[in-house]
């Protein structure tokens, strides 16, 4: 059980490659993190793997417990049980928190099937809680006006309320002060479940702090150029991605 | 009408007529009717035919609204087929026809007394000098209605209907007006041309919302006008889902000074539908506010005009004044028209207007598909969101729900083929 990247190309439509062979395993169960300068592919690799149009996958696979998804359409990804939490969120206005996470859970049920609304509410106040929400953010438009440590919540609550099996956290963390820090990453490590894996996209050290990963992984200019454990991470906040340019390396 | 009319309105419907006859026809050319669709103005195909037999008791039981209105009225091509009320003895809310022989002077009072400046006086007249009845309403000083008084206009075979709203509030006074206009079927055109007029007292505060959902094939006048006594507070709201064309008028004369009128507005329009909105936003005394916001959500070849104009008089300084009108282009082949406008003749003045027309972006889209949310559904919610933004706007509860029931039906007649 795994969410597997193998080989994975990607390219813009004007044919810039970004992603230049990218292969991770990420099974259930572990944490893994992706750490990178600026512009190293980190957040396209997140939005390829949920299948955003504006980039092209050119060859590679991408499989989620045995079944290949390269082929599925972004809902059915996300139906299938990928989750991208995403850097700046976009804001959807008039639609309410509590009617948009209502439509996702809605979308994975059989046609004709209704949401029971009582516990659907009382799952929800439950995860709000958690995340220390307050309850007028039910009826908040999503993510408008929101501050950045609510957009990052928000995202959180999402996760939390549709259960994926793999999530995808796309620099979570920036913009956070340490409170809000703390309150999100004790939401993700609640999601913490042997059957459910994590990419976390990070380029701060600090995240990892509260969010411990099994793995972390280096990438730059479309690739993973090293992987280890979590002290990988306190090696690149210490003596930064000076590594990359050493020609060595490079090659 | 009958013969009890009073001898005032007779001779005003006369000269009306005579109005009506005397008056051009509106052509190419006349800046109030820019980018108009002239041929929507032949209303020689409207037969008026006598009306066929309607089940009556069911046209009545399909006249649903909120579920506990004040009051509740219904008319079958202007004739009154249904009313009940819990309303306070001393408010007046009568047919139009009765109020006229119970309450002559004080209709006499209020009846139609701004001239009509957008364009459309010809048809004002038409409607003036043709009116066979239609609802008043007369809130005494001091009394405030909690809830709402419902109206259902009912539209049946080819033929013209000309229902007529007046209502006319105390001082500090409060009432919410709602009328919904319909077709009984879905395939026999008609035309409907109608007039509301809003009288607000001294700090009185009054509530109207037009729900027109008639047939695709019926088309429709709309005049509004709403006219605000020293700190009254108006709110008007126009929803339009159906006809085939609407044209929509609405004047805000804040007359008072400290009077605030909201005017805002939902259309939706799909396949070959037309509105066109012209609204006046006249503040004539001193501290007045006004805020107007027109949502347009177009699908199909659908067509929207709006033009509005913020006039800010000689001595309405210290006006604020704001105007928006945002269309939402769901498809390649729709098309709106935006013409706002400002015109400032006081001092220590805010003012702001504008328009936008967008599509949905694919950002926001590809957020909603990554919750699991397909992409039809993931547009019709950002559609739905787009109006809702103006539907608040009406801050109260089971009247934004009614509203939004219209918005929902009319989402899911327009289906996943245009979606």
């Amino acid at each position: 059980m795994s969410l597997h990247i193998q080989e994975l190309h990607a390219s813009l439509e004007n044919g810039t490659e970004i992603l230049k062979g990218v292969t991770l395993d990420i099974p259930a169960g572990e944490i893994h993190a992706i750490m990178g300068p600026n512009g190293s592919g980190k957040s396209t690799l997140s939005k390829v793997l949920a299948g955003h149009k504006g980039y092209i996958p050119t060859s590679g696979t991408i499989t989620l417990d045995g079944q290949d998804i390269s082929e599925l359409s972004i809902d059915q990804r996300s139906r299938a049980g990928i989750f991208l939490a995403f850097q700046y969120p976009a804001e959807v206005p008039g639609v309410s928190n509590a009617n948009f996470i209502r439509a996702a859970l809605q979308s994975r049920l059989p046609k004709g099937q209704e949401i029971d609304a009582v516990a659907y509410y009382k799952n929800l106040y439950a995860k709000m809680d958690l995340l220390e929400m307050d309850r007028k953010f039910t009826s908040r438009a999503v993510n408008e006006g929101f501050s950045g440590g609510e957009k990052k919540r928000n995202e959180i609550l999402q996760m939390i309320m549709l259960d994926p099996k793999y999530c995808i956290l796309d620099e979570t963390d920036s913009g956070l002060d340490i409170d809000a820090l703390k309150i999100v990453a004790k939401g993700v490590n609640a999601m913490r479940s042997a059957n459910r894996g994590m990419l976390l996209i990070t380029h701060y050290q600090r995240l990892l702090d509260y969010i411990k990963p099994d793995h972390v992984h280096v990438m730059s200019d479309g690739r993973i150029v090293r992987s280890g454990g979590p002290e990988l991470a306190l090696e690149l906040e210490e003596k930064g991605y000076d590594f990359l340019k050493e020609p060595a390396l490079a090659s | 009408m009958t013969a009890t009319l009073p001898a005032w309105f007779k001779a005003r419907q006369q000269s009306a007529l005579q109005r009506y006859e005397t008056t051009t026809t509106p052509k190419r050319g006349d800046e109030q009717w820019r980018f108009s669709n002239f041929k929507q103005l032949d209303f020689a195909n409207v037969s008026n035919k006598p009306a066929p037999e309607v089940d009556v008791a069911g046209l009545v039981s399909r006249s649903t609204g909120l579920e506990t209105p004040v009051a509740k009225f219904v008319f079958l091509n202007d004739s009154p087929v249904f009313s009940e009320s819990s309303l306070p003895t001393d408010v007046i809310c009568l047919p139009l026809a009765e109020a006229l022989a119970s309450h002559s002077d004080l209709v006499a009072q209020h009846f139609m007394r701004q001239e009509t400046r957008l364009g459309s006086a010809k048809y004002a007249a038409l409607h003036e000098a043709s009116l066979k009845n239609g609802l008043f309403v007369h809130i005494p000083d001091g009394m405030e209605i909690e809830g709402s008084i419902e109206v259902h206009h009912w539209l049946s075979g080819e033929t013209t209907i000309f229902p007529h709203t007046l209502v006319v509030t105390g001082r500090n006074a409060k009432v919410r007006i709602i009328d919904c206009f319909r077709s009984v079927d879905e395939t026999t055109p008609g035309l409907a041309i109608a007039f509301n007029d809003l009288c607000l007292g001294e700090n009185s505060q009054l509530d109207y919302i037009a729900i027109q959902a008639l047939n695709e094939v019926t088309r429709m006048i709309q005049i509004n006008e709403t006219s605000t006594d020293r700190d009254a507070r108006a709110k008007g709201f126009i929803l339009n889902t159906g006809a085939s064309w609407a044209r929509n008028e609405s004047l805000s004369r804040l007359d008072g000074p400290g009077s605030r009128s909201d005017m805002l507005s939902v259309s939706i329009p799909a396949r070959e539908q037309e509105y066109d909105q012209r609204t006046l936003q006249h503040h004539v005394s001193e501290g007045t506010y006004s805020d107007l916001l027109y949502k347009n959500t177009l699908y199909g070849h659908s067509r929207t005009i709006f033009s509005g104009l913020i006039f800010v008089g000689e001595k309405a300084h210290h006006t604020d004044a704001y105007q928006t009108c945002r269309n939402l282009l769901m498809t390649d082949d729709c098309e709106a028209n935006s013409m706002p406008g400002l015109e400032i003749n006081a001092d220590q003045v805010k003012c702001s207007h504008g328009s936008t027309s967008s599509q949905i972006s694919d950002e926001e889209i590809f957020y909603l598909c990554t919750r699991g949310i397909d992409p039809t559904r993931a547009r019709q919610l950002i559609a739905r969101g787009f109006s809702v933004e103006a539907v608040e706007r009406l801050a109260d509860e089971p009247t934004e729900k009614l509203v939004l029931k219209f918005i929902d039906e009319k989402f899911s007649a327009i289906g996943v083929s245009e979606g």
